[in-house]
Order: structure tokens, then C-alpha cells, then sequence
């Protein structure tokens, strides 16, 4: 570090700073917004030292809508719609968070088999999110195989969310007080013969990648992260369980009915970019673990509760969490009695793990910045909202 | 020597799997029956007539603003072919602004718009995917027979269904009052002819 070194906070560039004396200055690197390895619309300035990161000033906002404000002018019907473009991959997590935000204010209680399908969507959803980190994560280091065997995988689940909400990405299946319509009858037996199937390609992927030589030279070392400075950061998810804390919100406070379920957490010991990965791939295996028990609970009934079509909670003040793919989503709703909430908060996990995005990074090269991006995983539908 | 027969191993077992892939433009992936595409409005085979009365509560509910209605009153409902007072007099959809949600479908009562199975749609006109009435009627004509469509709730009595209803139950109550005064034959028979020159 030199002794000129720019400010760090997310308002300035490093560029803008002049040079106070003459000498020699780093260079800077504009990483994105165009980047493929950015995965969406991100920008990294960087002060390089040949190809040693020195400094990084990362740059959100491209893909600010306004979710937060808009919301506030929805119906909670329709706040639904907004919650599933949050994060894109991972859809029915985000919109198990808003609905049950909203059920704890009005104090509905879904029906237990409604509970269970949202449980096992979630779940699905968890390794869809996952594999497609593989993939792109692989993609992110030059290799390009794991991308095609995930995508194979998260099709086939994909298939089975077409059968269950009438669309691949954009659900808007869950209701306030439980789900839309209840699945199809070939719904259980379909679902465990994916299982089984992703079982089988979860292990493919874990032999293809996980123990080869260059993977880890690229991953094992890069970008370590203590389980104190994780906590201090505010990281959430697998990003911090990597780092050895074992903390999940499914776990810590179970929503739902995952305190029925049994599973484990997968933690990581060195808090590297390989811990980071592997973690998912042993998240992805519980995941399955817990449908196959939700499934096992599953009993016929009712999938929607006797509420009113127009949710009105009354008024007061909810926050919400639930473990994403991404960690620990949280909404905090100020209603005033309403249709519509008064205001909206959204603490998405994308955002926070982005945090520690410069610690992470200094000290290493400009190809490690890339690969610790990509662990962090994070998807600009929520980081910029 | 050995790794590389083992690699070509690998290939040979990658060369025989099943394809999972689909050569997209030829081949079409199907879709559940459960698949949400664009809205489309549906037709009563039975009435010969839309669904839509034109209630506009999809407008109101729908998170884009992508639709907009108008209704008018139903001239069958004045010849007494149709219980539906109102009927839809036009009705637009911006697909290019519908997000697919499926809340109109939710929220209808009466069964009147749908999510068809329709996904692709390339026009070459920039406001080609505003589609009007007709073209709607067309998909849910079209929707209908790909999957079977039937209606949740049945149809209410038109105003003729229900005249002929009423005629129906009081030659029944004639009869029944026939059945009741047998002590008076000639009155009996009376009535029933008399209906029966009614109901023809």
C-alpha cells in the first residue's frame, strides 16, 4: 500500500483522488459493468500493482428498481411478483420470506401440507441456486463442462416447478396463508425419482471438480476470511458457515416446519474460496436429505387457509427471515392497517456478503478477484434491488 | 498410456449416455398442462359467447397495468339465450408488459380469462403484442382444446332457461295438486291439459 492510497468507502472512486506529489502511481482497472464474471451488471475499480490487487472500490446501482418503494404502493398480492425478481435463481425462497412476513403480522397459520410443499420448493430451489453456482463458477475459472452437467440438473428441476406453478422461474405460487393450487398426483413419486437423480449428479459434480489439481491451486488459500471477521462483516449463508460458524437461520430459528425436519449444516474450517464451494456441494446433498423427509410427512388436506382474497393485516411492525441460497433474507414490513405495506425493508443476503468483498480481495491477483467473486455468489436482482 | 485409455473411456461412456439436449427450432419441449403463458380469454360453447363481462376486477388486480376492458350490455341476455346481463365489449393486453403472474386468472370469477399455453410470440410490428378481443378468443379458443378446458362453476339459468323452469315446476306443482285431489277428476284433467298446451 502506498502511502497516497485513496479512500475506500463506496461513494468515491479511487481516480478521483489527485496525486498530491509527483511519483509513480498504480494503475486502475475497471472490472465490469460488462464483465461476464461479474454476473450481472457489477463494476470493480481496481488499483493494481502489476497484477496484484492493492485496492478495490467496488460499484452497485446498475440494476436499481425500486423494489422497496414500489412495494409500498402494491397490494401484498402483488408484492409477491416483485419478491421473485429479487433473486432470480433462487424464486420460491424469496417468496417464502414475504408471505410469511405477512402471515406473522396478520397471524395465519398455513395449512401443515401447504408448509411441507413450500419446504420441498424451497429446498429444489436451494440446489437449483447451487448447481448454477457450480456451473458458472467453473465457467468463472475456464472450465466449462460443469456448466452443461448442472444445467442438465437444474432442467430437469426446473421441469418439475413447471408442473407445480405453471412457470420455470417466475412462480408467484405461494400465497399469503398458504400455496395456489395443491400438486398434481404423480407430484411425491416425481419428486423422488428427481432425488434420486440429482443425488447422482450432485456426486458427478463433486468428482468432476472438487479435488482436481488446478481447481485447487485456484481456490484453496484464495481470499480467507476468519469466522469473527465474517460475523463483524454482517456474511451470512454458506459464505459464513464456510468460515466454520455454524449459523442457519433454518436451525437457529426454524420457520416453517423445518424443526419437524432433521439435518445437518454443513461448515468449512479454513474460510477459503474451496471451503466456500465445497459447502454448497454438501448443502445441496442436505437439501435432498430434506425433501425425501418432507415428502415422508406429507399427508392430504387443505393448501390454503380460510383468509380473506385481500390481505389486510393490521397494523404494526413484522420483520421476517429465512435461510436463502444466498443467506439470511430478511423483510421488515411497517403496515398502518392496510392493503399495502407503509414501508418495506429488504435485507437481502447478496448485498451484506458483498461487504467483505475488499478484505478479501487485497493482496491477491486480478484472476483470484474474479474466483472470490463467484463465491460469494451473489445476484445484482438483490444486491441493487 | 493408461490415463489416456482411461480418458477415452470417459468419452466413449459420455458418447452413449441419453441426450438430454433439444434441437430447440425442430423440436419443441413440451409443456404441463399446468403451464402458465400468456392470458387468453375463454369462449362458452354453450352460450356461444365470452366468459368476460367486462367486471374489469383482473384490470384493477394486475401488478403491470398490461390490460384494460370495456363492457356493454348483452343482447342475449335481452333475447333470454344468456344469463350474462353485461358481455365484454373490447378488451386489450400489452403482452409485452404482462409478467405472466397468472393473478388475473386468480382473481376472475368467472372463469373468463386463462393462462394459455401459448410461450412464443416473435412479431415483426413493434405493437404487435397488443393484442384485442378477438385475437385473445382466438388463444382461448385454441387453450381450451389443448388441455381440455372445463369451466369450475357451472353456468346460471337464462332468463327463457329460467321461464321454462318455472313453467316446468308449476305444471309439476299441478301435477302434484292432481295427485293430491283425486275427489275431483274433471278440475285435474283440466289442468293438466292446460299446461300441457302451455309448455307447447
Amino acid at each position: 500500500m502506498t502511502e497516497n492510497a485513496a479512500p475506500t468507502n463506496m461513494g468515491s472512486t479511487i481516480t478521483q483522488v489527485p496525486n498530491p506529489e509527483p511519483g509513480t502511481v498504480d494503475m486502475m482497472v475497471n472490472m465490469g459493468p460488462q464483465h461476464p464474471a461479474t454476473h450481472g451488471v457489477f463494476r470493480m475499480e481496481l488499483r493494481v500493482d502489476g497484477e496484484q490487487i492493492q485496492d478495490l472500490v467496488p460499484h452497485i446501482g446498475y440494476l436499481h428498481r425500486g423494489s422497496e418503494k414500489l412495494c409500498e404502493h402494491e397490494l401484498y398480492s402483488q408484492i409477491i411478483t416483485l419478491f421473485d425478481r429479487l433473486d432470480y435463481v433462487s424464486n420460491f425462497n424469496n417468496e417464502l420470506v414475504i408471505v410469511s412476513a405477512v402471515e406473522k403480522l396478520m397471524d395465519v397459520a398455513p395449512p401443515p401440507r401447504a408448509e411441507l410443499i413450500r419446504i420441498i420448493m424451497c429446498e429444489f430451489n436451494r440446489i437449483a441456486s447451487h448447481l448454477l453456482f457450480y456451473g458458472t463458477f467453473a465457467i468463472d475459472m475456464g472450465a466449462i463442462t460443469p456448466l452443461l452437467y448442472n444445467f442438465r440438473d437444474r432442467e430437469k428441476i426446473q421441469a418439475l416447478f413447471e408442473s407445480v406453478s405453471g412457470a420455470r422461474m417466475m412462480h408467484n405460487y405461494f400465497r399469503v396463508g398458504g400455496v395456489k393450487e395443491d400438486v398434481a398426483d404423480d407430484f411425491e413419486s416425481r419428486s423422488l425419482a428427481l432425488c434420486n437423480e440429482l443425488e447422482y449428479g450432485i456426486d458427478e459434480t463433486d468428482r468432476l471438480l472438487t479435488e482436481n489439481e488446478i481447481f485447487l491451486e485456484r481456490t484453496s488459500g484464495i481470499g480467507v476470511i476468519s469466522g469473527e471477521d465474517a460475523l463483524d462483516w454482517g456474511l451470512s449463508g454458506p459464505v459464513l458457515r464456510a468460515s466454520g460458524v455454524p449459523y442457519d437461520v433454518r436451525v437457529e430459528e426454524p420457520y416453517s416446519r423445518y424443526d419437524e425436519l432433521d439435518f445437518g449444516i454443513p461448515v468449512g474450517s479454513a474460510g477459503d474460496c474451496w471451503d466456500r464451494f465445497y459447502v454448497r456441494i454438501l448443502e445441496a446433498r442436505e437439501s435432498v436429505s430434506i425433501i425425501r423427509q418432507a415428502i415422508a410427512l406429507m399427508e392430504p388436506g387443505d393448501t390454503m387457509a380460510q383468509i380473506r382474497r385481500i390481505a389486510r393485516p393490521p397494523a404494526g411492525e413484522v420483520y421476517a427471515h429465512c435461510e436463502n441460497p444466498r443467506g439470511d433474507l430478511g423483510v421488515y414490513i411497517v403496515s398502518e392497517g392496510g392493503d399495502r405495506p407503509y414501508r418495506l425493508k429488504v435485507r437481502p443476503p447478496s448485498f451484506c456478503n458483498l461487504q467483505a468483498l475488499r478484505d478479501l480481495t487485497v493482496g491477491h491477483y486480478i484472476a483470484d478477484a474474479v474466483v472470490i467473486l463467484g463465491t460469494l455468489d451473489i445476484v445484482l436482482g438483490e444486491v441493487d434491488r | 498410456m493408461l490415463s489416456g485409455l482411461r480418458g477415452l473411456g470417459v468419452t466413449l461412456r459420455g458418447a452413449l449416455r441419453p441426450k438430454v439436449t433439444f434441437e430447440y427450432p425442430k423440436e419443441h419441449l413440451p409443456v404441463d398442462n399446468r403451464f402458465m403463458g400468456f392470458p387468453a380469454l375463454t369462449w362458452d360453447v354453450a352460450r356461444d359467447e365470452p366468459y368476460c363481462t367486462g367486471c374489469m376486477v383482473c384490470v384493477r388486480y394486475c401488478p403491470t397495468q398490461c390490460m384494460s376492458a370495456k363492457m356493454q350490455d348483452n343482447e342475449k341476455f335481452s333475447e333470454g339465450v344468456s344469463h350474462r346481463k353485461k358481455i365484454i365489449e373490447s378488451f386489450e393486453i400489452n403482452l409485452g408488459r404482462c409478467i405472466l403472474c397468472g393473478i388475473c386468472v386468480d382473481v376472475c370469477n368467472f372463469d373468463a380469462i386463462e393462462m394459455s399455453l401459448e410461450h412464443e410470440r416473435s412479431e415483426r410490428l413493434r405493437n404487435a403484442n397488443r393484442v384485442d378481443l378477438p385475437t385473445l378468443l382466438d388463444m382461448g379458443r385454441v387453450y381450451q382444446v389443448e388441455v381440455g378446458w372445463k369451466q369450475s362453476k357451472p353456468n346460471a339459468a337464462s332468463p327463457n332457461e329460467r321461464a321454462a323452469a318455472k313453467a316446468a315446476g308449476e305444471e309439476a306443482k299441478a301435477f302434484e295438486e292432481s295427485v293430491v285431489e283425486p275427489s275431483d277428476p274433471d278440475d285435474s284433467v283440466n289442468t293438466a291439459e292446460e299446461t300441457g298446451e302451455d309448455a307447447a
